[in-house]
């Protein structure tokens, strides 16, 4: 499945590790972040329509 | 419509409603033509493409590399044209683009310095030089860490998007130092610009270029690289739109008791 790397290998993959890994965190955080401030965001204005 | 009144059209995207109210409208197409984009460059290259004659099989380490670092330096370009809006037209909506942007480009200079070691190593015997381009690099990315501590250090809003905004434009120097550095000082490790170069690209010029056999995937890695930078800088700035709401909504509870 992998090609042959030759001795290299250990390079090449661990770019691929760091670069790929770096990005799923950064979108995964910004996901995360995002979600919990809208849900903070909708129980404020809920309380404060509650409330007049 | 004459251009005037389509650049006044623009500004209409100031408004955070009308902006997050777009901004949800697109983000589907950029964050799936981001995926796409990535996963067919990135497979492409690894799997489909030989290995080059003098550096084997790290030129794959290009997909990766290249592209980070591109962005890297055009995320502090969009931060430093946001910021300039802010301080002409004080549009918040500006101000908390470039601060979603920030993290975006620490997270790609973090990936074009870490691509850039590992591969440097076995090409070049070393992992780090003090070489223009690698050190314009390594300051652009301190000057990514302090933007991002100023904006967490200073409570007032508005006092924070002007100090950033301040010091945007002092890194900006360093932004295109890190492009153009090698130019400047003919000296160092670390090639010219291979494959952004029109004469480069279209072998008018004589220096060696990146084959098309690489190119073509790299393309698309570079691609799909702009795209995931437009879906994160508009899902971020919807982000930092909601929070800034959010904390305007409590301060206002707070008053009313």
């Amino acid at each position: 499945m992998i090609p042959d790397l030759g001795k290299y290998a250990d390079t090449v993959l661990w770019s691929y590790v760091v670069s790929i890994g770096l990005l799923i965190a950064l979108v995964g955080f910004s996901v995360i972040r995002g979600r919990k401030v809208r849900a903070e965001m909708e129980k404020v204005e809920q309380r404060m329509s509650r409330n007049g | 419509m004459t251009i005037a009144a389509k650049a006044n059209a623009l500004w209409e995207y100031a408004n955070p409603r009308k902006f997050l109210a777009t901004s949800e409208r697109v983000l589907p197409f950029f964050w799936i033509g981001a995926g796409l984009c990535l996963v067919v460059g990135l497979i492409w290259g690894f799997f489909f493409t030989p290995d080059d004659y003098k550096q084997g099989s790290t030129v794959k380490i290009i997909y990766l590399h290249v592209p980070a670092a591109l962005m890297a330096i055009n995320c502090w370009i969009m931060m430093l044209a946001t910021s300039l809006v802010w301080l002409v037209r004080r549009h918040h909506v500006s101000a908390l683009a470039a601060r979603a942007a920030a993290p975006i480009g620490i997270v790609m200079t973090l990936i074009a310095l870490a691509t850039g070691a590992i591969w440097g190593q076995p090409m070049w015997g070393t992992w780090w030089a003090w070489d223009p381009r690698l050190t314009s690099f390594l300051i652009l990315f301190l000057f990514y860490l302090g933007y991002v501590a100023l904006w967490e250090a200073i409570e007032d809003p508005d006092t924070a998007a002007d100090l950033t905004s301040v010091l945007c434009l002092v890194g900006s120097v360093f932004a295109f130092l890190s492009r153009y550095a090698v130019n400047f000082w003919n000296q160092g490790l670390h090639q010219g610009a291979s494959v952004m170069r029109a004469g480069a690209i279209t072998g008018t010029d004589t220096e060696e270029k990146v084959s098309n056999i690489y190119f073509y995937p790299l393309l698309l890695c570079i691609i799909g690289f702009v795209l995931l930078f437009i879906a994160l800088v508009f899902y971020r700035t919807g982000t930092e739109i909601r929070a800034r709401r959010t904390k305007a909504l409590m301060a206002r509870e707070r008053v009313n008791g």
